[in-house]
């Protein structure tokens, strides 16, 4: 098991440098650059700049020196921010997401996988039709319509939770995002697992379950539910990378400090490093959370166990 | 009160009128039409019976087992109760205590995600409000009874690491839990090799003298039927067609029906081809080995061979039968000798020498090397019609004939195997399953072969569609010249279609010879083992 996680990493590093190399040069060929503004820079002041970020070096040369400073976790600094490292933004900007991720991904988990459980239990009843038309609903309808809707009808209407910002962190600003955030995922996690816990409940172990008498409880969760997860499992590191994206919507429309502002921003500005930053950002999540669902199939399916 | 204070011992289970519907879009289709049938305490009754007879569904319409879109009708009494329209809980207080079932599928009955000790726990946890712990020493002495070696270290293996043989006696461990009354054995040892099948139901029949249960046998075989049971019932279409002792039964059949079925036995032989018949396809020393695990990154690539240094000389006309249990290398091998998979040996076609052949070096040949399968379920595109399907073949072979030409073949093709060539514009999921596989031998005469191999191409099949397909290729040899070579862990059908036969395990030849001499003098002690499991029971 800790040889199989080590081992996993060591092949993140090939993945991550493959991705840093696609995006730096993706990046550098984008036309535009951080110093082109609207009001154009002087000669001079543009040298400068270019000079100071060594942005006037041949391209080989500071693609070399950045992959030697970000092994070393240096970043570089912003270009647009200019009195902060990546690593200061990212650094400040993360806690926030991560709660709001966190949040998000766990009731798209459990709220789907409950939903889509009793959604296969009643199979082609007017509760699954409802449900199902309300997760095609959540995967259809973008998190930038939602969130709005939400505000105007919880914050602005009813006055029940602020609408927007981060305040002190307590759950009232959060439900409204977590909310937005989580609806399409859990629609994808209803669906996923209305699916797989149809084909589970046909299986034939679950006929050798009611033939020995166990009581429903038992069918289900014991023994079909536990089958039906692996495929909700899978889902768990897209799902991570959904959210991740998806934050930067979110986070804009409620205006919380995260960091998904900065995939927009930094793309906007031509921020070469901030962009770099958030792409290894985003790679890191991704491996990490394709390691993590290897470690719980593994603990769910015996037969993929890794020792 | 207990039902046997009330007096109603005679009969452990009484069915009386039961009926089973399911709803389909095509309407409902009645699959039991109101039978009747008794058991009585510590008897065997076998129900009797082909494919889509209501067998299986009479008695998962007892224990509330259908599918969702089935609906059981009638009375089926367990000592005295009434067991259809029982709410779940009280239907739960039976199921798994006083009747319970063991299935066909050894690899799917049980829950791969649970050890096997929990899993044969779980009646006992259930019905006898043990906790899995306490429930520990009851299991380790289930799987000493049903002779699983090195029970303590067994009950914490998981289903995928046990033998379809081992998983079978997990499940009557599970069945004997709760010491039932009853025991429903579905098919128990159709998917299991001939071997192991007769040592699961020796082991059944002792389990039975010793505990004094009542056992209903379904199954479709009758070998197992004559030596197993006391009474049969026959059943086809949903109905009862015969009832009676086994001597009744084997020795008196009155319905034309019981009559049909019993003889329907693979019967008849080959002669062998004559000595001077020309060898069309020969293998030298072929061996193929699989990779088994190997990572990417690391890890080791271990290696395993699934035919070893296995020789065959296949002559014009000759019918080689090729016997073995699953694992054996049976399959690997046919398809080793077409050069369908990597494999190292000699090989030569007629007076080619196909050692060195790749993929497009041996397409022309393909045409003259055909190859049917045995799941004339999953073996034809459901896509395609079955015009389609069986020209494909001519559409590569011979590009320069005409849309006309290909549909006249197919004609041809459709009515040499028998059936109406109008089947050529519908699709296979509207055949059975006898026709399917017709449908696959068409394909392969299309192209007018000189060797098919034909792996299990009945094992899938009723007993009595198994007959009119054996005499259609054996027709279709005779007609053509045709070179077989038949791949079966059938020793009835080999021995009916064979000339000569090669008996395999492990990827080797254990023996080899005339069809008439593996059959009468069999030499090796696994070829006797073979012959006696299969044998003894007809």
């Amino acid at each position: 098991m800790f040889q199989f996680v080590l081992r996993r990493l060591a092949s993140a590093v090939p993945t991550l440098f493959i991705v840093v190399t696609i995006s730096f040069f993706l990046m550098r060929f984008a036309p535009g650059g951080p110093f082109n503004l609207e009001r154009p820079l002087p000669p001079a002041t543009m040298e400068n700049l270019m000079k100071a970020y060594h942005l006037d070096q041949p391209l080989w040369n500071q693609y070399l020196q950045y992959l030697k400073n970000a092994v070393t976790g240096d970043f570089g600094p912003s270009y647009i921010y200019k009195d902060n490292t990546i690593a200061e933004l990212i650094g400040k900007g993360l806690p926030y997401s991560v709660q709001l991720g966190t949040y998000a991904l766990l009731l798209a988990l459990i709220g789907g996988v409950i939903v889509g459980t009793l959604a296969a239990l009643r199979q082609n009843s007017f509760l699954d039709f409802l449900v199902m038309s309300v997760a095609t609903t959540g995967v259809t309808v973008p998190n930038f319509v939602v969130g709005p809707i939400l505000t105007l009808i919880f914050a602005l209407m009813l006055s029940w939770v602020p609408a927007g910002g981060w305040g002190d962190g307590s759950l009232k600003f959060l439900i409204l995002p977590v909310i937005t955030l989580a609806l399409p995922q859990l629609a994808v996690f209803a669906r996923l697992t209305r699916g797989s816990m149809i084909e589970a409940l046909h299986a034939d172990h679950i006929r050798t379950a009611r033939a020995y008498g166990l009581p429903q409880r038992a069918v289900v969760i014991t023994h079909a539910m536990r089958g039906a997860l692996l495929p909700v499992v899978s889902y768990l590191a897209p799902c991570a990378a959904a959210l991740l994206t998806g934050s930067a919507v979110v986070e804009s429309i409620f205006t919380i400090p995260g960091v998904g502002r900065y995939f927009v921003l930094g793309a906007i500005n031509r921020d070469y490093t901030l962009v770099m930053g958030t792409v290894v950002l985003v790679a890191i999540f991704v491996i990490v959370f394709n390691l993590v669902v290897d470690i719980l199939y593994g603990l769910l399916d015996p037969r993929v166990r890794h020792d | 009160m207990t039902a046997d204070s009330m007096g109603t011992t005679e009969t452990v289970l009484s069915v009386r009128g039961l009926k089973v519907d399911f709803t389909t879009p095509d309407g409902d289709v009645n699959a039991v039409k109101g039978i009747d049938l008794d058991v009585k305490p510590g008897e065997t009754l076998a129900v009797v019976g082909e494919s889509g007879s209501g067998k299986s569904q009479t008695m998962m319409g007892i224990m509330g087992l259908l599918a969702n879109n089935g609906r059981v009708a009638g009375s089926a009494k367990y000592r005295g109760k009434e067991l259809i329209g029982l709410p779940l809980k009280g239907l739960n207080e039976v199921r798994g205590s006083k009747i319970t079932m063991i299935f066909q599928e050894p690899m799917t009955s049980l829950d791969p995600l649970y050890t096997i000790g929990r899993q044969i726990a779980e009646p006992l946890v259930h019905h006898k409000g043990m906790t899995f712990k306490q429930a520990k020493v009851r299991v380790l002495e289930l799987l000493k009874l049903v002779g699983i070696p090195e029970p303590e270290r067994r009950m914490n293996s998981y289903p995928h690491e046990m033998s379809g043989g081992q998983r079978q006696r997990v499940m009557i461990a599970m069945a004997l839990a709760n010491e039932p009354d009853l025991l429903i054995a579905d098919e128990p040892t159709t998917a299991l090799d001939v071997t192991i099948q007769a040592q699961i139901l020796d082991l059944l029949r002792s389990l039975q003298q010793r505990f004094g249960m009542a056992v209903v046998l379904i199954t479709h075989d009758l070998g197992i039927v004559k030596h197993f049971a006391d009474r049969v019932v026959v059943m086809r279409r949903g109905e009862v067609v015969e009832k009676g002792t086994i001597k009744d039964i084997f020795e008196e059949p009155k319905e034309d029906y019981t009559k049909m079925l019993l003889a329907s036995e693979p019967s008849g032989s080959k002669e062998p081809p004559a000595d001077t018949a020309p060898i069309i396809l020969e293998g030298r020393n072929v061996a193929v080995d699989f990779a088994i695990g190997g990572g990417f990154f690391f890890g080791s690539n271990a290696v395993f061979r699934a035919v070893d240094g296995v020789s065959v000389r296949l002559k014009r006309g000759q019918t080689i039968g090729i016997v073995g249990e699953s694992g054996s290398g049976k399959s690997t091998l046919g398809r080793a000798l077409l050069r369908l998979l990597p494999s190292s040996g000699h090989y030569h076609f007629g007076d080619k020498n196909i050692s060195n052949f790749d993929r497009s070096a041996m397409r022309p040949l393909r045409k003259e090397l055909q190859l049917v399968f045995q799941d004339p379920y999953g073996s034809l595109s459901p896509r395609q019609t079955v015009g389609e399907i069986i020209t494909e073949g001519l559409r590569i072979h011979e590009p320069q004939l005409s849309r006309a030409d290909r549909d006249k073949r197919a004609v041809a093709a459709l009515k040499e195997v028998g059936l109406d060539p109008a089947a050529r514009n519908r699709y296979p999921h509207e055949f059975s399953g006898g026709q399917r596989q017709r449908i696959a031998i068409a394909r392969a005469m299309i192209l007018k072969p000189k060797v098919v191999i034909l792996d299990e191409p009945t094992s899938a099949l009723d007993r009595s569609v198994q007959g009119q397909v054996i005499e259609l290729l054996r027709d279709l040899q005779e007609k053509h010249g045709l070179s077989y070579i038949f791949i079966s862990h059938d020793l009835a059908v080999i021995k009916a279609m064979s000339d000569y036969v090669i008996v395999m395990k492990n990827g080797k030849i254990v023996e080899e010879g005339a069809t008439g001499d593996i059959f009468e003098q069999p030499h090796q002690a696994y070829t006797k083992t073979l012959m006696a499991a299969a044998f003894d029971l007809e």
